[in-house]
């Protein structure tokens, strides 16, 4: 069942509209409705806030403010992951950014509330806020670690006497720009309290995370906290934690004793949710005339949130991508006055890679050298900044094999040299690398007495596949057929998972998964070997067969229903469970990655520069795979964003008051069915046995990484013009497009 | 000051807004319900009517997660107030199919994984239904390279131009291409 191209078991409820997001449960009847009141100042306080007009409105049950909002618990940095801390809402007339929760207006429909939410009236002095990165980015701060507790800086060798000896240089300076997550699910909470309890109904990629931190800020015991989860629609990064719609639906709720649900709208998504923080990177590549690389670094600014630090690891992919003696990376904070930065898909991985491998082309070009070729020569042996050998590495298996599906060998030798018509036809490439994590994963599965199977986790299905992997996994694990295996998910009295992020979710709950069911398999078998009523009676479990819902040694059978009846009637049940990877020897003593190459053809409109993606393709190795349909829809999407980040996706910050002047679907581009022509994404065989038992490794990610890269070097080899601004935009490539009929 | 994105501040909110008593037909049955006739299409299957099938994205209009067929055509259900839609005959995405009799443009969206979180797909899906209504009837879009043509041809750039009023941020695009195509050559329309 493993590595079958199975249709997604939940496919049939998301495609007739009978799959039930956190705004749409109706067990608790019907809710009231809260609207977030935002701050229309980016950095001041509250000097007066009158609530009179709107709590006399039709309809209106509460406006909560600074003023009234019950008392919470406060951010604790002492708990490990920011996702698990508290995140209250409301404490104080202060106003940090713009758009920030000032009020919550609680009424009996929406209509009402959202009139109502108008009839606050507030009040601020404004204080002289830091809202423009390019004015505040040479005053920086030194993080003490970088995301996901990686090591600010590196040095390995001596950079500079590497660099300056090289015979061939690339020193260039590369920006990006704030970038959203934007699931089409804004995010949205349904708080319902049930006498000392409260359930929560939210839009959350992690449960575990979503309950403690409930509890944390509306100071609950966690046990009393249910959250309910279990169709999420898209996270990328957004739903890692909850946000204001969640705590303030709570804290209404338990307030009025009453179901309230709290929704964001799509222009407070971008205002309240967090984001990919700006950056600016600098890249210096020395080489000798062969293409081997002798010394690369790469140094990175970026914004965070004064009072919410968030350093993206912008950097970190570099110190394993390519061979070179001397190295260097290093991150750096300016602070400013605006949302938090937060993990958007391929936190660091993204937009480090979009700068990393646009000079890698930019490399190739100086040196006259196919940037293939180039990549293949600097493929390092060991991982060159940690010393230790890499698991399972096939990122030249990946070029050679992409080239040669793609037909790299007509790629434009010369840049702007081809022209079909009114396009200017370019290709480009990148590689592709990302680190693969393991987080603690509990799972429960349990054989009924009629031969059916329930697998149980806290684990969500954020359009990952989830509830499709564990089908097949449960299924090979016991010898079930697909159909007598039913998956839950997404409750918070579920055993506790990692959740969905970080592409480590369909390994940890997978792996979790196999080892309760080969738990199972050893209960089943001591049942049915120790009872003289079973034709398995006394026979050797060493030689037992699971298939089809039969146990069979040598010639003897039993279903497994049978076994469970008679042995254990109430059903038979075992966990299986995966740890930390810093308990896990092997996420030391190597390097264990992702890979992948991409190749992309663009058309460049020769008069108005255009851009159109006509063709792309990425080869990957993930170890071995769960479901080829899943995984390559999850490839696809991740090259998708990375032709986002190259050609459209920016968020734009008005320097007067902090606000992102295009938060909304309009303003902010994301790629569209007409951006996306003929994109494919195809997967190695392989097996990583070091990465876990099953061989499998996360695909949620490295379809992003390097993606971008590989269109913006096709626009570069259509017209001869770099853009290192992204995103490549007409403005930024038209002044420099080749003169017509030349 | 007043925020956009709440409207323009000084109306008079605080009068009490009569409920309009309006007949929808909603997937082939006939629903009276009372709204606030500030209430969208889009809530008043979702909140009154509990069809949550169609989502809510933007509320704008800019993603499409909220289409629904209103006399056979697709329309954001987001920038159209309830009480406009008397008697029409609307059809959601629960009118299509359920999940034991699935609607081929349904089908064909689980079989080529159109979809990941499913959050679009609704929007999706409607939209394609109209979207090939569209083509049978010989409208020309923007990607159409003969309009005096009577039959258009249904290539992937079509499909392309057609739908992109309906935002996949999975971006299941090509998945999707392949479904409506599928679908359109089974002459299942």
């Amino acid at each position: 069942m493993i590595g079958h191209a199975v249709d997604r078991v939940d496919g049939p409820l998301k495609a007739t509209g009978r799959a039930a997001y956190a705004y749409e449960h109706w067990e608790a009847g019907r809710p009231l409705y809260g609207f977030i009141v935002g701050a229309t100042i980016g950095k001041g306080r509250i000097t007066r806030i009158d609530t009179e007009d709107a709590e006399g409105a039709p309809g209106v049950h509460l406006v909560m403010t600074h003023l009234n909002a019950p008392v919470q618990g406060p951010r604790d940095e002492s708990v490990s992951f920011e996702y698990w801390r508290a995140q209250p809402e409301l404490t104080g007339p202060d106003v940090h950014h713009y758009g920030e929760p000032v009020a919550l207006v609680v009424a009996g429909t929406l209509e009402q509330a959202r009139a109502a939410a108008d009839l606050v009236e507030v009040e601020y002095s404004t204080g002289r806020g830091r809202f423009d990165f390019g004015e505040y980015e040479d005053d920086v701060y030194i993080p003490k670690v970088v995301n996901a507790g990686l090591p600010t800086d590196t040095e390995v060798g001596d950079f500079q006497a590497g660099f300056d000896n090289a015979e061939v240089k690339v020193d260039q300076h590369y920006t990006t720009p704030y970038e959203f997550s934007l699931p089409i699910e804004p995010n949205a909470c349904l708080a319902e309290p049930r006498g000392e309890d409260l359930v929560v109904y939210v839009s959350s990629q992690i449960v575990n995370a979503a309950r403690a931190s409930v509890a944390a800020t509306l100071r609950m015991n966690p046990e009393r906290v249910h959250v309910v989860a279990p169709f999420v629609g898209g996270g990328f990064g957004s739903k890692l934690g909850i946000h204001s719609e969640t705590i303030l639906a709570a804290l209404a709720a338990r307030t009025l004793n009453r179901p309230v649900k709290v929704a964001m709208t799509r222009q407070q998504v971008f205002q309240l949710v967090g984001m990919r923080p700006i950056s600016s990177q600098r890249v210096r590549l020395g080489a000798e005339r062969d293409g081997r690389l002798t010394a690369i670094a790469h140094d990175v600014t970026m914004h965070t949130n004064p009072d919410i630090e968030y350093a993206e690891q912008t950097a970190a992919t570099t110190r394993s991508l390519y061979a070179a003696p001397h190295r260097l990376t290093s991150h750096r904070l300016a602070a400013l006055d605006l949302p938090r930065g937060t993990d958007v898909r391929a936190p660091g991985e993204a937009p480090g890679m979009l700068a990393v491998e646009s000079a890698m082309d930019e490399l190739a070009d100086a040196l006259g050298m196919d940037p293939v070729e180039l990549r293949i020569r600097n493929e390092p042996t060991v991982d060159p900044e940690r010393n230790v050998p890499y698991s399972d590495r096939h990122l030249v298996d990946c070029l050679r094999e992409g080239a040669r599906r793609f037909g790299w060998e007509n790629r434009p030798a010369t840049p702007a040299s081809v022209r079909e018509g009114r396009w200017l036809i370019g290709y480009g490439m990148s590689a592709a690398i990302r680190g693969h994590f393991q987080g603690p994963t509990a799972v429960r599965v349990r054989l009924e007495a009629d031969g059916t199977a329930v697998v149980r986790t806290d684990m969500t299905d954020i359009g990952t596949g989830t509830y499709t992997i564990l089908t097949q996994v449960a299924a090979e694990g016991l010898g079930l057929p697909l159909d007598r295996v039913r998956i839950e998910l997404g409750l918070s009295d579920l055993p506790a998972s990692w959740g969905s992020g970080g592409s480590w979710g369909a390994t940890n709950s997978c792996t979790a998964t196999h080892r309760a069911c080969m738990a199972l398999r050893e209960k089943l078998l001591e049942a049915a070997r120790g009872d003289a009523r079973s034709p398995l009676h006394g026979l050797s479990p060493a030689e037992a067969v699971f298939s089809d819902g039969d146990v069979g040694i040598g010639g003897a059978t039993e279903t497994l229903g049978e076994i469970v009846a008679r042995s254990h009637p109430e059903g038979l049940e075992a966990e299986g469970q995966v740890r930390y990877m810093g308990d896990e020897p092997n996420y030391s003593d190597y390097s264990i990655n992702t890979y992948g190459a991409h190749f992309a053809e663009v058309g460049v409109d020769a008069d108005t520069a255009e851009i159109r993606l006509r063709r792309m393709l990425g080869v990957f190795s993930v170890g071995r795979v769960f479901n080829p349909k899943t995984t390559r829809s999850q490839l696809i999407g991740g090259m998708v964003w990375g032709v986002g980040a190259a050609l459209e996706e920016e968020a734009v910050v008005d320097p007067r008051s902090g606000a992102f002047v295009n938060r909304d679907l309009a303003g902010y581009l994301v790629p569209v069915h007409a951006d996306i022509t003929d994109v494919d994404a195809v997967v190695l065989d392989g097996y990583d046995d070091k990465a876990n038992v099953l061989g499998a490794k996360g695909v949620g990610e490295v379809g992003i990484c390097g993606a971008g890269a590989s269109v913006v070097n096709a626009v570069f080899n259509a017209t001869g013009v770099r853009v290192r601004d992204f995103p490549v935009t007409i403005e930024k490539v038209l002044p420099g497009l080749p003169p017509l009929d030349a | 000051m007043s925020d956009p994105d709440t409207g323009p501040a000084g109306r008079s909110h605080g009068e009490t807004a009569p409920l309009s008593a309006i007949r929808l037909n909603v997937n082939d049955q006939v629903r009276r319900l009372e709204v606030d006739p500030r209430t969208s299409l889009l809530d008043a299957l979702r909140e009154h009517l509990r069809l949550s099938g169609t989502k809510k994205g933007c509320d704008h209009g800019q993603c499409g997660a909220c289409t629904v067929l209103v006399n056979g055509r697709r329309v954001n259900s987001c920038l159209s107030l309830a009480v406009m839609h008397e008697d029409d005959e609307i059809v959601t995405i629960e009118g299509l199919g359920d999940p034991d009799h699935l609607h081929p443009m349904q089908r064909a969206f689980v079989e080529n994984d159109g979809f990941q979180c499913g959050y679009c797909t609704p929007g999706q899906i409607c939209s394609a239904v109209g979207m090939l209504a569209e083509v049978a009837a010989g409208w020309p879009s923007h990607a159409t390279t003969d309009v005096a043509s009577p039959q258009m041809a249904l290539t992937d750039e079509e499909i392309r131009e057609r739908m992109s009023g309906n935002i996949c941020r999975c971006a299941a695009y090509p998945n999707i291409v392949a479904a409506i195509r599928g679908t359109a050559e089974g002459g299942t329309q």
